[in-house]
């Protein structure tokens, strides 16, 4: 009865269910759906799963209360949510709620590809730790936490706020880590407009992957890191300080950061 | 008259009603009481005077002893229909004579009531004063009153000096004459001045309560039901209704700040109303925008997974790729849509104006290529960023297009926007939104409006009487009200209000030498104008010390059907739509709202079938 499976997909929508099948299966990806919250619940405890891409909106159920759901039975598998209501609160709530990605309908079969791909290898990372400390051995750092004082957006990326009021944006080591080597990064233009849970900074691993950023906070660029665009490997290398991406004016700062992860909550 | 229970009025009515029916009560007491003690004085005088005259014509006769002639004296003035009785009493208490023949030879009681007063200690009192002499009394119950006298008749040297040797030199009183008088007649006076006092205070309260209720309901009656019937109005949803009545009084003041808070009321309601709209819209764009995006997310990836697959294929691949790009031009229109819906809380940010116009085109781009309107831009590359809500100013411009597209027509046309950078004076644009008088009243007139805005209210006295004038409330630009053409030299300019001058004594125009007069504007200093409307000379000092400013000028021009003379004036207010049952007539309000929330202007020019140009002004940096 317990068959293994890559990916679960839960959509109300047969056709995006078959379009996400065809192009999972062409990878190589073993693929289940479900068209409802509640039958895919029932499959999660037979069977398992790598990844778990789920809509929002749907009856009944909605993606939301699958997540909650998901977190209460301790189902390991990521989730990445998407949505065709793509808005700030969607985007925002949902990396907040515990899902590792968030992609906004309509999406293209790369953007939903690469961001399986990095939900499998979060997940590995996750095994990896996981494994780690059951036998005791901490000698290996897999990734660097995100300093104390500051907020991430799900687990890709950080912002600190600074004493003149801007804030700091960056990428967090364990996206950095998921994603492997890095090739290229595009940054946005300085005085343009980034908007909290949409794109802020796009990123080309080596395996020829495009990778967005989605951006922690809202408001408008000051300053960017020339330094990291000439050479790539300082964010790896030290992805929290010397490895930031922007500084921004926010506006409404003191909403949006209640809306992030405090970056304290991750130590133990 | 029609008769209306008013609750207000007939109680104040009644309350003066019963005010003046106790007052005019206790008054007609008084007087009465006062009335019949003259009258019966006089009668007692007169008594007493009677009493005098049978003593005195008597005499001689006494004095000779004839009887028979005393006799028949008595019964002649006892034959007076008033008087009733004439009696002599002598010394021993017998009747000697009397009007009455029967009672001559009876003795009366010393102890009877009238002859107590003197009687009272035995031994006879020899003078006493009117009052103790007379007695008013009813000698049968039922029967008229009657006043009785008694004049005592005293011993002189001729008495006991006559031949009838009847008295002795040691008596002093011999004897007492009474006489009674029927005060039948006094009491018929007495009771008909009764009446006739009756009579006036029924008619003066009654005439009383006539006047006042007339006043009553021309003053207060008639007003309040006014204001009745507009808060009715107001209840059942017609904000628009406005008292006319222009009274000085508290109720007119009343009246006044009504139509104020229904004014304010309405624009709220239109605020509201236009939020509402905007959340509808947004709800349905949220629900569109969710079914479409889950169509189209099959038309992308299975598009994109083609284009994946095709790789060798080049043929395929160019019209997989044009596919694939005019869905994800499908996915922005979507999301730049949600994104209007999504109208948030007001909030301003820094923004490119450019970007914003650009945006507000794409939303509504398709529909103006349908009606074959040409979209002429022109926009300055090099604008700075201004303080704006994105929203807000997208909305404007929105609804400008729409409206610029809507004069157009099917007939096609050009619409061109242009934006600049442009430095300004305040002199000539600054709107004063606030103005008080020294005693801190509110000048700014709502109801009085020059250009779309709310003027200030003046009042002029000179020797030609006083004068309300409207002021314009645009430094500098002197578009006053035109009651009064030129002021005389002794014109005072003064608060309409409390009457306070305003008027700078000191100071003359530095122009024409004319008188000056200035008013405060709160945290903005002090506005100074001339008095002389053709010198039409202003200073503001606070805002002239910030010098020129620069603004974001933007320039919406169409070559629609334009906009007649007569409604230029009326077409920022609200409610007010060309477009008859198509409009909601909300646009332009809403627009110079906003523009005015952002301190800008808004600016109109059109000629019929030539074109209508709308003019907006942004101030870059922010003013209080």
């Amino acid at each position: 009865m317990n068959k293994q499976f890559d990916i679960l997909v839960i959509d109300d929508e047969q056709v995006i269910i078959d379009a996400l099948n065809k192009i999972c299966s062409t990878e190589g990806f073993r693929v289940d759906s479900s068209i409802e919250a509640k039958e895919a619940l029932e499959k999660l405890s037979r069977n398992s799963y790598k990844i778990i891409v789920c809509d929002i909106m749907m009856p009944d159920v909605d993606g939301f209360e699958f997540l909650d759901e998901t977190i209460k039975r301790k189902i390991s598998s990521p989730v990445i949510m998407t949505t065709g209501y793509s808005t700030v609160e969607n985007s925002v709530r949902s990396l907040y709620n515990g899902a590792i990605d968030f992609i906004p309908k309509p999406f293209t079969a790369d953007e939903i590809l690469n961001s399986i791909i990095r939900g499998l290898r979060f997940s590995e990372i996750q095994k990896k730790i996981s494994s780690t400390s059951s036998e005791k051995n901490d000698s290996t750092i897999i990734y660097v936490p995100c300093p104390a004082k500051y907020f991430r957006l799900g687990y890709s990326s950080w912002a600190s706020e600074e004493n003149t009021g801007s804030i700091l944006i960056g990428i967090t080591d364990l996206f950095l880590k998921v994603v492997e080597s890095l090739e290229e990064l595009d940054l946005y233009k300085i005085d343009e407009e980034i908007i909290q849970g949409n794109q802020c900074a796009a990123l080309k691993s080596k395996d020829g992957l495009v990778h967005n950023i989605l951006s922690p906070v809202t408001g408008r660029i000051i300053e960017r890191n020339e330094e990291v665009l000439k050479e790539i490997n300082i964010i790896e290398k030290d992805p929290y300080f010397n490895g930031w991406l922007y500084r921004v004016i926010p506006s409404e700062s003191e909403y949006e950061l209640k809306q992030l992860i405090p970056c304290s909550s991750d130590r133990f | 008259m029609k008769m209306m229970v008013t609750k207000i009025g007939s109680k104040l009515i009644l309350v003066v009603g019963i005010t003046a029916l106790l007052t005019i009560g206790i008054f007609s007491y008084f007087n009465i009481r006062s009335h019949s003690a003259s009258l019966l004085a006089e009668v007692e005088q007169s008594a007493n005077q009677l009493s005098e005259t049978v003593i005195h014509s008597t005499r001689y006769d006494m004095l000779l002893n004839q009887r028979d002639r005393i006799n028949k004296i008595i019964n002649t003035i006892g034959e007076q229909p008033s008087i009733r009785t004439v009696r002599v009493i002598n010394k021993s208490g017998a009747i000697i004579y009397s009007s009455h023949q029967g009672d001559i030879g009876m003795l009366v009681d010393k102890n009877e009531e009238s002859c107590y007063a003197c009687h009272a200690a035995n031994k006879p009192l020899e003078r006493l004063p009117i009052k103790g002499r007379t007695r008013i009394f009813r000698p049968v119950p039922a029967s008229p009153r009657v006043l009785g006298i008694i004049s005592p008749i005293y011993n002189e040297e001729s008495c006991w000096q006559a031949d009838c040797h009847a008295h002795q030199k040691s008596q002093t009183v011999l004897g007492v004459l009474d006489i009674t008088i029927s005060l039948e007649e006094v009491d018929k006076q007495i009771q008909k001045s009764e009446m006739e006092i009756i009579i006036f205070a029924i008619t003066a309260v009654i005439a009383l309560s006539f006047i006042i209720s007339f006043f009553v309901r021309r003053w207060v009656v008639k007003p309040v039901n006014e204001l009745l019937k507009a808060t009715n109005q107001v209840g059942v949803g017609n904000l628009n209704y406005i008292i006319k009545d222009k009274r000085k009084d508290e109720l007119g003041m009343l009246a006044r700040s009504f139509n104020n808070m229904t004014q304010k009321l309405s624009e709220a309601r239109m605020q509201l109303f236009q939020s509402d709209k905007m959340a509808s819209l947004g709800r349905l764009a949220a629900g569109v925008a969710h079914e479409i995006n889950n169509p189209l997310t099959g038309v992308l990836t299975y598009s994109s997974f083609l284009l994946k697959r095709t790789e060798n294929n080049p043929e395929l691949q160019e019209d997989l790729k044009v596919i694939v790009r005019e869905t994800k031009r499908s996915r922005e229109i979507v999301k730049s849509l949600l994104d209007f819906a999504r109208q948030s809380v007001p909030k301003k940010n820094e923004a490119d104006i450019n970007e914003i116009i650009n945006r507000s085109i794409s939303v509504i781009e398709n529909q103006l290529t349908i009606n074959h309107v040409k979209l002429n831009k022109n926009l300055n590359a090099n604008l700075p960023t201004i303080t704006v809500d994105a929203n807000q100013m997208q909305q404007v411009f929105i609804n400008l297009i729409v409206n610029a597209a809507d004069a157009i027509g099917q007939s096609g046309g050009t619409i061109s926007i242009s934006t600049a950078l442009i430095t300004l004076s305040p002199y000539g644009i600054t709107h004063i939104k606030k103005a008080i008088c020294p005693k801190r009243h509110d000048l700014i007139d709502n109801e009085y409006k020059i250009d779309g805005m709310p003027s200030i209210k003046l009042k002029i006295i000179s020797s030609l009487g006083e004068n309300i004038v409207h002021f314009d409330p645009v430094y500098g630009r002197n578009h006053h009200s035109t009651v009064i053409n030129e002021l005389k030299d002794d014109a005072k300019v003064v608060c309409p209000q409390c009457s306070s001058s305003l008027m700078e004594e000191n100071e003359k125009c530095p122009q024409c030498g004319s008188p000056i007069f200035n008013f405060e504007i709160p945290s903005q200093g002090k506005f100074e104008a001339c008095t002389k409307r053709s010198c039409g000379w202003q200073r503001w000092d606070a805002v002239d010390n910030e010098g020129k400013r620069e603004y974001i000028e933007i320039k919406l021009s169409d070559t629609g059907c334009g906009i007649a003379k007569e409604d230029l004036t009326r077409i920022f207010e609200p409610f007010y739509s060309t477009k008859g049952q198509k409009g909601t007539g909300l646009g332009l309000s809403v627009i110079w709202g906003i523009i005015d929330n952002h301190n800008g202007t808004i600016k109109v020019e059109s000629e019929i079938n030539k074109g209508t140009t709308f003019t907006i002004h942004l101030p870059l940096k922010h003013v209080r």
